[in-house]
This record gives structure tokens, C-alpha cells and sequence, in this order.
């Protein structure tokens, strides 16, 4: 519902802010331009976003991932000590880390929930700190080739659409450090 | 030349040789995964339309340049252009809206300007916290979330003066 509310309040104040500021032909063109704009972008954001999710197919039938989640296990062990005990939600929560700086969103969300409900059992509808953990481990975003938005700034014409990754690491790395700080605090404050 | 035109294709190389080491067929793997990003994209056009439609509208009115003016001298000093205002407010709420106003601040400043890097590495660099917390905690029946919505805020502001901070640091304003 939240985007009904959005894509109306836009649409509404559009029409206010044009007939406001005398713009009315130029909100009627855009309404036009902005839904063949779509399509365009769309179109040309297709060759790579289909190359790239190619590769990570690659990497994911290579045991890529696999080997990555693996990579990752010892530290999930201890961002998530309770978790941990139990195989399988360790293995679910590795799994989707993994898929997640892959890149693979289709793939890490379901192991995600898969360990969310894990982690959920007994709990009485109350999320546990280290539940609280896991969610905002996958509200921030760690990927290592955003293709998506690399082929939205090829599409625009930027000639090295992949110069920004070492940027967006960087700054991935400082989101998702806050956020697990943040939960930190927040979980020692409730005691 | 830059890192990133090593990068890539040295990448597609060696997960090529890769695969065909571990006796993979890796063009059936590509062209199936390929097909996958295929897909993915044919659901993102409904929303990318009805998305760019109101956002180019709502650029033409003025009412953009109202939004990003509301918090301009406190975005100014973060080292945050003005324009990304709408991007900062949709991102946590929707991914297809987020990515129509990326592209449009993209489009129209230009992917290689100041505020076209930020947008591009604020999108790279968060997700769409609402979305998420919703569907995690939906599935397994969680009905107090506790600290989870503050923090996972806390980790997007940070991400977003991240963004602009990184982009400083790698390219210059």
C-alpha cells in the first residue's frame, strides 16, 4: 500500500505544482516521456543485467558460492553464538550471505527465511536479538558487483559503468558495520 | 587505464577457465543465467513505467526541485547534493522506485557528475529495508521487531553519508 500512496502523492502534487508554476504542457509531455523512458532504460540495461546474472549463474553451478559460504562461516559463528549451534540455520544463514554478495537476491532470500523461521522457533512472535541480527544483516546491502545499477549507468552513457565499485564496498561496509553496532546497542540497552 | 577494465574481463576469463576445470558446462550456465536476468527484468518494466512516468512529472512541476530545496543546507554540509533528497526517502520503501529516480538524477546530471556517482553508489550500497524487514519477519511470524527498524535505519543513513564520503575519496567532488 505504501507505493499507492507514493506513486498518488507524486502524480497529485505533480498536477498541483504544474498548474502552480504554469508547467501543466511540460508535466503532460514528461508523463509521456518518463513511460517511454522506461522502456528504453529497460532495454538498455538488458545486455548487461542478462551477462551478469549469467556469471553469477556460473559461479553458482562452479560451487562458488559454496566455497564462499564456507569462507564465512567462522564469522557468522560468532556474530551469531545461539544461532550457530544448530547446523542447518548456520548453514542457511552462510547460504544466504553468500547469495547475497553474489548478488543473487532470488536465491539468498528464501535461505534467509528459511533461517529467520529457524531462529523464530519458540520464540512467541518476539524477535531475539540475534534475529534482529540476521534482518539487518540483509537490510544492508553487501554485493560485490551491483550489475544492475552498472548497467542503468551504462544505459546513460558512462563509458566505465563498473569505476564506482570500490565505492560502493566501501560504503557497503560502513552500512552494514553501523547497522550491526546499532543492533549491538540497541539489544545491550534492553537488558 | 583504470582498475575496473582489468577487472572484468579478467573476471569472465577466469570464471570461464574455472568452470571448464571443474568439467561445467559454462555456456549452458550463461545463457540459463542470462535467461534468469531476463525474467528479473521483465518484472521490473511494469514498475519502471508507472515509476518513471510520476517521477518525470514530478520533476517538470517543480515539485522535485521543492522537495530537494527542503533540506538543502543540511544536506549541503553532509557533502550530499541537494538532488538526492528524493532518492533518500524512496530508497528504504521501494527498489523499482529507488532505481527509476537513480536513473533519472543519473540521466539528467549525468552518470560521471558528482551527484550521479553518489546516486549510483547509494543504490549499489543499501537495499530496501522496509521490503525486507517485512518479508523476513512476515515468514516467521515475528510480531514485536524490537530494535531491528532503528538499526537497519541507522545502517542506511550511514550508507548514504558513506556514499558521498566514498565518492569524495575516489573521484573528488
Amino acid at each position: 500500500m505504501a507505493m499507492a500512496w507514493i506513486w498518488s502523492g507524486m502524480v497529485v502534487l505533480s498536477l498541483l505544482f504544474g498548474i502552480a508554476t504554469g508547467n501543466l504542457d511540460a508535466v503532460a509531455n514528461a508523463a509521456m516521456e518518463g513511460a517511454s523512458s522506461a522502456v528504453e532504460l529497460s532495454l538498455s540495461m538488458a545486455g548487461i543485467l542478462c551477462l551478469w546474472s549469467g556469471v553469477m549463474e556460473i559461479m553458482k553451478v562452479c560451487g562458488i558460492s559454496d566455497s564462499l559460504a564456507r569462507l564465512f562461516r567462522p564469522l557468522l559463528r560468532r556474530l551469531l553464538p545461539n544461532a550457530s549451534r544448530d547446523p542447518e540455520t548456520l548453514a542457511a544463514v552462510s547460504a544466504n550471505v553468500s547469495a547475497n554478495l553474489l548478488g543473487l537476491g532470488n536465491a539468498a532470500t528464501p535461505l534467509g527465511i528459511q533461517a529467520a523461521r529457524r531462529m523464530a522457533r519458540g520464540c512467541g512472535g518476539i524477535a531475539s536479538n540475534e534475529l534482529c541480527l540476521l534482518v539487518v544483516l540483509n537490510t544492508a546491502s553487501i554485493q560485490l558487483l551491483p550489475a544492475t545499477i552498472a548497467s542503468v549507468r551504462a544505459a546513460a552513457g558512462c563509458g566505465t559503468p563498473f569505476d564506482i565499485l570500490p565505492a560502493v564496498w566501501v560504503a557497503s561496509i560502513l552500512s552494514v558495520s553501523a547497522g550491526l553496532l546499532a543492533a549491538r546497542v540497541f539489544s545491550g540497552w534492553a537488558r | 587505464m583504470n582498475l575496473s577494465s582489468f577487472v572484468i574481463p579478467v573476471l569472465l576469463a577466469t570464471v570461464a577457465v574455472y568452470g571448464m576445470g571443474r568439467r561445467v558446462n559454462v555456456y549452458a550456465a550463461l545463457t540459463h543465467g542470462a535467461e534468469d536476468g531476463l525474467s528479473v527484468l521483465l518484472h521490473i518494466i511494469p514498475a519502471l513505467v508507472g515509476l518513471l512516468t510520476a517521477v518525470s512529472m514530478f520533476r517538470a512541476s517543480g515539485a522535485m526541485e521543492w522537495l530537494s530545496g527542503l533540506c538543502a543546507p543540511l544536506l549541503e554540509r553532509l557533502g550530499i547534493p541537494s538532488e538526492l533528497m528524493p532518492l533518500m526517502l524512496i530508497r528504504p520503501v521501494s527498489g523499482s522506485g529507488a532505481l527509476a529516480v537513480a536513473s533519472d538524477i543519473i540521466t539528467t546530471q549525468g552518470a560521471d557528475s558528482y551527484a550521479g556517482r553518489v546516486a549510483a553508489v547509494m543504490l549499489g550500497s543499501t537495499e530496501t529495508t522496509f521490503y525486507t524487514i517485512a518479508v523476513y519477519f512476515g515468514s516467521a511470524g515475528i510480531i514485536k521487531t524490537r530494535h531491528t527498524i532503528p538499526s537497519a535505519l541507522i545502517a542506511d543513513l550511514t550508507g548514504f553519508l558513506a556514499s558521498a564520503l566514498a565518492v569524495r575519496i575516489f573521484f573528488g567532488t
